[in-house]
C-alpha cells in the first residue's frame, strides 16, 4: 500500500499546477484576512463599547468567509482533478493495469490529497490568523490562540481543505467529467446551505448538515455562539459533518470504482 | 499465455464481443486483426480486467488479471499512447508506475534507454510526437519485465525507423519466451511481424492459425483478411464510378 501512496505522491508533485494552485490560494486567503482585519481596524472607533470590548469579529477576520469559500472551491477542484484528469486522458487504464486493486488506488489518492491539503490548510489558516491578529493588535482587539473557540476555529479552517478535497475526489470518481464534477461540488458544498434557512427546524437540519455551515459554526463567522441562536449548528454536530461527508462520499466511490468498467 | 473462453461483452444494445474464444501462446508474436468495430480493443480490455464480460472468462497466465493486487510483473500493456498526462515528464510518468508496483527506480532509466527516449526523459510528454508517445507506452509495458505483453496499434504514428525497431523488439521479446499479442489494421506490418494470427469480425472469431498458413491459402495477408472479413465490415465506402 505504501508503494501505491508513494506513486500517487509522485503523480501529484510532478505537476507544476499543484504548487501554483496552493501558492495562489494561500495568497488569496491571507489577502482576504488582511482586507477584513484592516476594515475592522479602521472602523473600530465607530463600534460601540460592547463590540469594542468583545471584538467578536476577530476570529471572523482571521478566517474570512470569502477567502475560505475560495479554499473550498479550489480544494474540491484539486481533489476532483486527481482522478478526473485520469479519466479524461485515459491514463486511468494504465493506472488500473499497473494496480488492478482499484480500491487501493482510490485510497492512496485519498491519503495523498488529504495530507497535502492538511499541510496547505494549516499554512493558510495559521498565516491568516497571525497576520489578521497582528493588524487587530493595533486596536487591542486581537485574540490569542488560547482564547475560547480560537483553537477549534484554526483547526476547522485547516481541515476544511482536506474535507472538500476528499469530497471532490469522490465526486470525480462518481461523475468522471470535470465540469459536471465541479458544478456538483459547488452546488453541494456552497450553494445548498444558502437555499435552506435556519428559521424552520427541518430546513435548519439540512442547513446544519452542510460543510459550509459547519465551517461557519466552528470558525464563528457570526461571532460567539451564545448570541446567534439557531443560525449555528451544534459544535459536535459540526465536527461530525466534517467527518461524515468525506467518509460517506469515499465509501460510495469505492463501491462504484470496483463495480464499474474502467 | 492468454486464454479467452467464450467472452461476450455488450454496451447497451450493441454486442461488441460475441462468444469469443482463442488462446495466445508464449514464444510467438500473435497478431490480432479485424476491421474497425470488430471488438479488438474491447477484448483486450476484458483480458486486462478493465471491463467485466457479460459472459465467459479471460485469463493471463492462468488467472483472471483482476485477481492480482499489482499488475506490471504479470502483464505489460500499451492500449492507447495518447492516454498520458501531457504535464508530466516521461521519467515522472514511468517513475509513478514503477513505484506503484514496488519496482526499483533503475527500471525507469533501463526502459527509457531501451525505447530510445533516454535523452528526453526530463521533457514533458505534452511535447512528444505520436511516435514518441508510442515508445513511451512500450516503455511502460516493459517496466515490470512481464511474461505477457499486449499492444493495441503500437506503430500508428511511428516513422519507418520506429516501425523497424518495433518489429525487432517484438520478435526478440517472443524469442525470450514471452507472450506478445499485437493488434493492428496494418496488414503489411502484421505479415512481417506476426507468426500467429487471430482474426475477428463483428465480435466473433474468424480465424486463429499460423500466419504462414493463412497467407499461403490466399496469396497475401491482405487478400486473406479481406476474404475473411468481407461479411463483417461495418463501415464501407461506396465504389467510385
Amino acid at each position: 500500500m505504501t508503494d501505491v501512496i508513494a506513486a500517487e505522491w509522485i503523480k501529484i508533485r510532478s505537476l507544476r499546477s499543484t504548487f501554483w494552485t496552493l501558492g495562489l490560494t494561500t495568497l488569496f486567503v491571507v489577502g482576504a484576512a488582511v482586507v477584513a482585519a484592516r476594515a475592522d481596524y479602521s472602523n473600530f472607533p465607530q463600534y460601540d463599547h460592547v463590540q469594542q470590548a468583545g471584538h467578536g469579529f476577530a476570529l471572523s477576520d482571521a478566517f474570512p468567509p470569502v477567502g475560505f469559500m475560495a479554499v473550498m472551491l479550489v480544494a474540491t477542484g484539486a481533489g476532483a482533478v486527481t482522478v478526473v484528469s485520469e479519466y479524461g486522458s485515459g491514463l486511468i487504464r494504465t493506472t488500473t493495469v499497473a494496480v488492478p486493486a482499484r480500491g487501493s488506488v482510490l485510497l492512496a489518492k485519498a491519503i495523498v490529497v488529504a495530507l497535502l491539503w492538511t499541510v496547505a490548510g494549516a499554512v493558510m489558516s495559521t498565516l491568516s490568523f497571525v497576520v489578521s491578529q497582528a493588524i487587530l493588535a493595533g486596536r487591542h482587539a486581537d485574540v490569542s490562540i488560547t482564547d475560547p473557540g480560537a483553537g477549534a476555529a484554526l483547526l476547522a479552517a485547516t481541515l476544511v481543505g482536506p474535507v472538500c478535497a476528499l469530497v471532490g475526489l469522490a465526486l470525480g470518481v462518481l461523475i468522471r467529467h470535470s465540469v459536471t464534477t465541479m458544478v456538483t461540488g459547488v452546488v453541494l458544498l456552497l450553494l445548498v446551505p444558502s437555499m435552506f434557512t435556519t428559521r424552520r427546524p427541518w430546513s435548519a437540519a439540512v442547513n446544519h448538515a452542510m460543510v459550509w455551515s459547519a465551517w461557519q459554526r466552528l470558525t464563528r463567522t457570526y461571532g460567539p455562539p451564545d448570541g446567534v441562536g439557531s443560525l449555528y449548528a451544534s459544535f459536535t454536530g459540526s465536527w461530525l459533518v466534517y467527518a461524515l461527508w468525506p467518509l460517506a462520499a469515499l465509501v460510495l466511490a469505492t463501491v462504484v470504482i470496483r463495480w464499474r468498467d474502467v | 499465455m492468454i486464454e479467452v473462453n467464450g467472452i461476450t461483452k455488450r454496451y447497451g444494445r450493441k454486442t461488441a464481443v460475441d462468444n469469443l474464444s482463442f488462446t495466445v501462446r508464449p514464444g510467438h508474436v500473435t497478431g490480432f486483426l479485424g476491421p474497425n468495430g470488430a471488438g479488438k480493443t474491447t477484448t483486450l480490455r476484458v483480458v486486462l480486467g478493465l471491463d467485466r464480460p457479460d459472459a465467459g472468462t479471460a485469463t493471463v497466465s492462468g488467472v483472471p488479471f483482476r485477481s492480482h493486487r499489482r499488475g506490471l510483473r504479470h502483464a505489460g500493456a500499451l492500449l492507447d499512447a495518447q492516454q498520458v498526462h501531457g504535464g508530466r515528464t516521461a521519467a515522472a510518468h514511468l517513475a509513478a508506475l514503477a513505484r506503484s508496483n514496488g519496482l526499483p527506480a533503475r527500471r525507469v532509466a533501463d526502459v527509457l534507454e531501451e525505447v530510445g527516449l533516454a535523452e528526453v526523459a526530463r521533457h514533458r510528454i505534452g511535447g512528444f510526437s505520436l511516435g514518441m508517445k508510442q515508445r513511451l507506452g512500450i516503455a511502460a509495458a516493459l517496466l515490470g519485465d512481464p511474461p505477457v505483453l499486449i499492444f493495441d496499434e503500437p506503430i500508428n504514428g511511428m516513422d519507418p525507423e520506429g516501425v523497424f525497431w518495433v518489429r525487432r523488439l517484438f520478435r526478440s521479446l517472443a524469442e525470450e519466451g514471452r507472450t506478445v499479442f499485437v493488434s493492428s489494421h496494418l496488414m503489411g506490418e502484421m505479415a512481417n511481424t506476426a507468426d500467429q494470427l487471430v482474426v475477428v469480425g463483428l465480435g466473433r472469431l474468424l480465424a486463429a492459425e499460423p500466419a504462414a498458413q493463412l497467407i499461403g491459402r490466399a496469396g497475401s495477408l491482405e487478400e486473406a483478411f479481406l476474404r475473411l472479413t468481407s461479411s463483417s465490415v461495418e463501415y464501407r465506402a461506396e465504389e467510385r464510378r
